[in-house]
C-alpha cells in the first residue's frame, strides 16, 4: 500500500476514535518523534498490563467473602487514573460509574460495573491495537506517523 | 540556605547575573526534576513530558522512594547522591503509603530541602485538597492528567526570567503563615461543592485554573473541549 494512502486511512481512523480516545492521547502522539518514535506503543503497552493486571485484582477482590470495597475502590481509582492518562475517556467514565456503586457497597451493581469496565477496556485496547498496526505500517513502508490537528 | 546545596543555585545566580535561559545555566546545568508517582503509565508519561522540556528526570514510585533518594529517609540513609541536585520535585497527590501531601510536608519540613519547589498533581479537582497543599508550602497544583502546555508553563515559570516574581509570591505567603499562624485562604469543608470554577487561593489565574501559579504569560490554552468538561466534569470525591 501506498504511504499517503496509509496515512489517510490513520488520520480516518484516528477521527473516528474521538468517541473512545479524548484529547489526552492527542498529548501523547505529540510526545512521540525521532528521538522517540515508539513512545506511543510504549505507552499503550504499559497501559495494557497495568490494565489487565488490576482488571484480574478487581475480579479476585469481588470473589471474596467479604468484600473488601476500600481495597477495590483504591484498584478502580488507579485504573480511573491510568485510562484519563492515556485519553480512554468510555474506560474513565465507566470507573467513575463503579467507583459510586463502591460507595453503595452493593456486591451485584459492582460486579455488573466491573463487566462494564471490562467492555470498555476491551473496546478501546482493540481500537489502540488497531491503530498501532496502522503506525506500523506507514512507517514500514517508509512514511512518517502523520500529526493530527489538534 | 540549604546546607549542602541539594537544591540547585540555578535561581540565585540567576537574579544576579539575569540569565533568562531556563534550559542551561551555569555549565549548562540542565533542570534536575524527582518525579513521584505509583501509577506506572503515568510516570512514564511525566517523564517524557520533562525531557522533552530538557529537563533531567528521576523518577521514583512513592514518597519513601522519594525521601530516600534526596537521603531524608530516617532509615536508610543514602549516601553519595551530592552530584544530583533537585530542582523541582512533581509528586502524584493520591499514591499508597505516604500521600503527595505528607511528602510535600516532609520536605517543608526539612531544613535542607524545605527551599526545592514542589509541585502536586491530582486528578481530583478539589479547592479544599488544593488549599491545603498551597498552604503546606507547593508551588503549584496540577490538575491531571498533565498536558505538554503544563509543563513547558511550569518549566518557563520557575526557571524562566519571570521566576524572581513568582518565587516572592510563594514565600510572602509562607511568611504571613508563619507569622500570622492564620491560613490565607477560608477553610471549606468537604461537602462544598467542588466542581465549580473554583477562585484560586491568592494567585491569579487566567481563565480555568487546570494549575494555580500560571502566570499570564503564555499563551497555552485548553482546547475548548477539555477546560469546561474539566470543571464541570463529576469530580469523584474521595474520603
Amino acid at each position: 500500500m501506498e504511504v499517503d494512502q496509509l496515512q489517510r486511512s490513520f488520520l480516518e481512523y484516528t477521527n473516528s476514535l474521538f468517541r473512545f480516545l479524548d484529547g489526552q492521547f492527542g498529548q501523547l502522539q505529540l510526545l512521540q518523534d525521532e528521538s522517540n518514535p515508539e513512545f506511543v506503543f510504549e505507552v499503550v503497552s504499559l497501559f495494557f498490563e497495568d490494565s489487565e493486571r488490576i482488571l484480574n485484582d478487581l475480579t479476585l477482590a469481588l470473589d471474596q467473602q467479604n468484600v473488601d470495597f476500600k481495597k477495590i475502590d483504591a484498584h478502580v481509582h488507579q485504573f480511573k487514573g491510568s485510562s484519563s492518562s492515556i485519553g480512554a475517556q468510555r474506560v474513565r467514565n465507566a470507573c467513575i460509574a463503579f467507583r459510586n456503586f463502591c460507595e453503595g457497597q452493593n456486591v451485584e451493581a459492582c460486579r455488573r460495573c466491573l463487566q462494564q469496565v471490562k467492555q470498555e477496556y476491551l473496546l478501546v485496547k482493540t481500537k489502540l491495537e488497531a491503530l498501532l498496526r496502522l503506525e506500523q505500517q506507514i512507517l514500514a513502508a517508509g512514511g512518517v506517523i502523520p500529526m493530527l490537528d489538534s | 540556605m540549604a546546607k549542602n546545596g541539594v537544591f540547585s543555585r540555578l535561581r540565585r545566580l540567576d537574579r544576579a547575573e539575569g540569565v533568562d535561559d531556563f534550559s542551561t545555566c551555569n555549565d549548562s546545568h540542565e533542570v534536575h526534576v524527582l518525579a513521584v508517582d505509583d501509577s506506572l503509565v503515568d510516570r512514564k508519561v511525566i517523564e517524557r513530558l520533562l525531557k522533552i522540556t530538557s529537563c533531567k528526570v528521576t523518577a521514583v514510585d512513592s514518597g519513601r522512594r522519594a525521601l530516600q533518594f534526596l537521603g531524608l529517609d530516617e532509615e536508610e540513609k543514602s549516601v553519595g547522591f551530592d552530584g544530583l541536585k533537585v530542582d523541582l520535585i512533581i509528586t502524584d497527590y493520591c499514591m499508597p503509603g505516604m500521600t503527595g501531601y505528607e511528602l510535600l510536608k516532609k520536605i517543608k519540613g526539612s531544613s535542607t530541602f524545605r527551599e526545592i519547589p514542589v509541585v502536586i498533581m491530582s486528578s481530583e479537582n478539589i479547592l479544599t485538597r488544593i488549599d491545603r497543599c498551597l498552604e503546606e508550602g507547593a508551588e503549584d497544583f496540577i490538575v491531571k492528567p498533565v498536558k505538554l502546555s503544563d509543563v513547558k508553563r511550569l518549566k518557563s515559570c520557575m526557571f524562566g526570567g519571570n521566576r524572581i516574581q513568582k518565587q516572592d509570591k510563594g514565600l510572602n505567603k509562607r511568611k504571613l503563615q508563619d507569622n500570622s499562624g492564620v491560613p490565607l485562604s477560608p477553610t471549606l469543608d468537604d461537602d462544598d461543592d467542588v466542581s465549580s470554577s473554583p477562585s484560586p487561593p491568592s494567585i491569579s489565574s487566567p481563565s480555568l485554573p487546570r494549575s494555580f501559579s500560571s502566570l499570564p504569560s503564555s499563551p497555552s490554552s485548553p482546547t475548548p473541549p477539555d477546560s469546561p468538561t474539566r470543571l464541570l466534569k463529576t469530580s469523584d470525591e474521595e474520603e
